[in-house]
């Protein structure tokens, strides 16, 4: 006998009404995240059990202002609710997040979502904050008005969580007894007639409202999301028709619907005679000053890379040394030979070299998760708006640009709060030359080799650090106003931003979020790098020439083939055969660089005992006449051409499907490339020239 | 009859009342699904250094948004 299907409830709000908070209260790590089909919006869904252990599921849809989708996120919303979501099945019960401190404009979704006549309990989050600024909400009288039960909660705290569960297990939730703002006679004829246009050719259900053609037809997702390709030309000849014969119609519909939830508002809320100035407020007079906001942006700025340097560096050694003791036990337990010499040098190596960089990568991943959630990501927006407005862009895209620092793969899933598909596309060309984590392994090797001096060593690293930071965004800029004006000429897209209230953050939420984020770097280590790395020393070992030395082996292997063969084309850059293995195995990914030099420099080494950290390695290794080959020169070169190479399979993959075609990612690859080879040239042949 | 004043044109610290929205567009309609809607009050807070974005108090929320969009909104000024 197989058991119903738990019951699903769909969980909607605005954004930053603390939705996710209350979905993680609820569920926990019972969580699964995974993606609407053709689109790249998160779909997650969780389960959690009642106090008698019924259990429920429970969908967290994308947070969105109304349903009349202005992206694919809210598209995704809108047609769950309306139950016209390939995969998804119409939820039984809605759960309404209102941000109770921002009642009014939350009230304007809520409104449009309990029109659906889905059972829905509405949950009044973030109670404190209104409490705190001593407005008073009348929630027996907000029920009442809205006809459905409502829950004061404070999700970051856990309070109203068990009465939530409480009111989700009622057998009967009824379905909420509200009108919609009535529309003018000739606004429904239209309606019906638009529905009836759209039965027909099978984009709606027989049976639907006059909702789901009211929806699709103000569908204003730049993608259309959600409906069939072939129909969008009838949604647009539905909304042409309705505008000529009704003019006005959606401005008047927006009004009316305000002049509803203001009524609500006048008889539920009371809000104090002379408030004062919230915290927000003050906080904000010097956040988002002129002047002093542009300086404690760059402090908190400056804060996180010190960090990501200073603080990491005790746990990195712990790794280091965990593994080295790890690769020196193998080596005393296990007989000679290619197997113990695949583990070691492969294996270990490969994971350590990835997992090394794990604690940078979660300080980096902790960072952005807290300024996300304390709402201090808006103000960065808000401040580098006119920045990136020289370039054509919009302040939304500073903070997937800022996101691929730590990783262009989540930087450029985080493209899908860009309104405009073209702001969005060229975002996407230029997030990979954001210095993102896979490249500090790089940077530290190689900035090691070049700063020889102990004393000066950490500051001088931070400046070199920056400095390549500072290029990377250079480029980026750099890039992004060359497409603007050339492959997409467009006007300039709008901006439109909440600057939501500065919250507490909810740690268990933060803590999750660098998790979830922390887990992909290392599945990607795990699975991607971890087979080149095996594959690499594989290519380096193989074929096996009888009696020879270990570096002539290597010369004579299939890497050293492949290296030899790209020379005539690296040595304008200042790179023998050997750094050429590096390139073409961190074609892949880029970190692999590390992980290969590694290896072709412990598998050349005579000395099975030699141990000699690799950075070391690189300032002895020299040119057949004995200059040395990492000269500050070359490393400066090859940082270059790491600040500008795309060498990420992972971005590749996520841009395919981003972009929903090859041509751009390979367009990607084919820029990326020609900068990152140029501009090595011009630093290696111009310091040259000038006798360095 | 002075010229029309927009939002675009209220400087930081001053309240007004919409009085008419010229121009259309998902950015129109988006802000007006926001709250800035004919008979409603706002008030610049503030603008970005060089005048852009403005950050606007709207029915107790807080947008911001550029000139351009701004410029559609017709408003009457009032004593904050």
């Amino acid at each position: 006998m197989s058991q119903p299907e738990p019951m699903l409830f769909a969980l909607v709000g605005n954004p930053n009404c603390g939705k996710t908070t209350l979905f993680n209260a609820l569920t926990g790590l019972r969580q699964k995240v995974a993606n609407y089909p053709g689109v790249t919006v998160e779909k997650k869904m969780g389960e959690c059990y009642s106090q008698h252990g019924q259990r429920f599921r429970i969908i967290d849809l994308p947070g969105s202002y109304s349903l009349n989708a202005r992206s694919p996120d809210e598209a995704v919303m809108r047609d769950v609710l309306l139950g016209r979501q390939t995969g998804t099945p119409r939820p039984n019960r809605v759960i309404c997040v209102l941000d109770a401190a921002n009642l009014e404009r939350n009230l304007y979704l809520a409104t449009q979502v309990l029109e659906l006549g889905l059972p829905t309990i509405v949950v009044l989050n973030m109670i404190d904050v209104a409490e705190e600024r001593g407005w008073r909400i009348d929630v027996a009288k907000l029920s009442q008005r809205l006809g459905t039960t409502v829950i004061p909660a404070q999700a970051n705290s856990g309070k109203g969580v068990l009465e939530l569960k409480l009111a989700m297990s009622a057998p009967l939730v009824e379905a909420p007894k509200w009108q919609q703002p009535a529309l003018p006679d000739a606004v429904t004829a239209q309606l019906a007639s638009s529905r009836n246009v759209l039965v027909e050719v099978g984009e709606i259900h027989a049976h639907s409202s006059l909702l789901e053609p009211l929806y699709l037809i103000n569908d204003h997702d730049p993608t259309h999301y959600g409906i069939a390709a072939e129909h969008v030309a009838q949604v647009k000849a539905c909304r042409e028709r309705m505008e000529k014969l009704c003019p006005g119609w959606e401005e008047d519909f927006i009004k009316a619907r305000y002049e509803i939830v203001g009524d609500i508002c006048r008889e539920s809320l009371r809000r104090p005679e002379n408030e004062g100035r919230t915290f927000t407020d003050r906080v904000d007079d010097v956040l988002l000053h002129p002047l002093w906001g542009g300086v404690a942006l760059l402090g908190v700025l400056t804060l996180l890379f010190y960090l990501m340097f200073a603080g990491a560096e005790g746990p990195m050694s712990w790794i280091e040394g965990i593994f080295g003791s790890l690769g020196e036990w193998v080596q005393t337990v296990m007989p000679e030979g290619d197997l113990r010499d695949l583990i070691v040098d492969g294996v270990i190596a490969g994971v350590a070299g990835v997992l090394v960089f794990l604690p940078q990568i979660l300080i980096l991943f902790f960072f952005i998760a807290l300024m996300e959630d304390t709402g201090y990501m808006a103000r960065v927006a808000f401040i580098v708006d006119r920045l990136m407005s020289w370039v054509g862009l919009n302040g939304k895209s500073f903070v997937p640009l800022l996101s691929s620092h730590a990783c262009a793969v989540p930087g450029i899933m985080a493209t899908r709060g860009i309104d405009s598909p073209k702001d969005r596309l060229i975002t996407i060309l230029v997030a990979p030359l954001a210095a993102c984590s896979a490249r500090l392994p790089v940077y530290s090797l190689l900035i090691a080799a070049l700063v020889t001096t102990s004393e000066v060593a950490t500051w001088t690293k931070v400046g070199f650090m920056l400095g390549l930071y500072a290029l990377g965004i250079g480029g980026a800029f750099f890039f992004a106003w060359v497409f603007k004006r050339t492959l997409m000429r467009s006007a300039v897209s709008p901006m439109i931003l909440e600057l939501p209230v500065y919250k507490k953050p909810a740690w268990g939420s933060v803590l999750l979020q660098m998790w979830e984020r922390a887990v992909i770097f290392v599945k990607r280590a795990g699975t991607v790098i971890l087979g080149l790395t095996i594959l690499i020393w594989a290519a380096s070992t193989y074929p096996k020439t009888e009696g020879a030395t270990k570096s002539e082996n290597l010369a004579n292997s299939f890497a050293g083939r492949a290296g030899h063969a790209i020379e005539p084309i690296i040595k304008p850059l200042g790179y023998d055969w050997k750094i050429g293995i590096g390139l073409i195995s961190s074609f892949a990914a880029r970190e692999v660089f590390v992980g290969t030099m590694s290896i072709v420099y412990a598998v050349e080494s005579e000395d099975e005992e030699d141990l000699t950290p690799i950075r070391d390695r690189l300032r002895e290794e020299k040119w057949p006449d004995g200059r040395p080959i990492y000269t500050p020169l070359v490393c400066l070169s090859l940082l270059v051409f790491y600040v500008f190479a795309m060498q990420c399979m992972s971005t590749v993959a996520i841009v395919r499907r981003e972009t929903n075609s090859w041509c751009w990612p390979l367009f990607q690859v084919a820029y990326m490339t020609a900068a990152a080879y140029l501009g090595a040239l011009l630093v290696y042949q111009v310091g040259s020239a000038l006798g360095y | 009859m002075s010229q029309v004043l927009t939002l675009a044109a209220l400087p930081a610290g001053r309240a007004a009342s919409i009085q008419r929205i010229v121009g259309s567009g998902p950015a129109v309609t988006r802000l007006q699904e926001l709250g800035l809607v004919a008979g409603t009050s706002v008030k610049v807070v503030r603008r970005a250094l060089t005048g852009e974005p403005l950050e606007l108090e709207i029915r107790g929320s807080r947008i911001a948004l550029r000139n351009a969009e701004a410029r559609c909104f017709e408003v009457k000024e009032v004593q904050p």
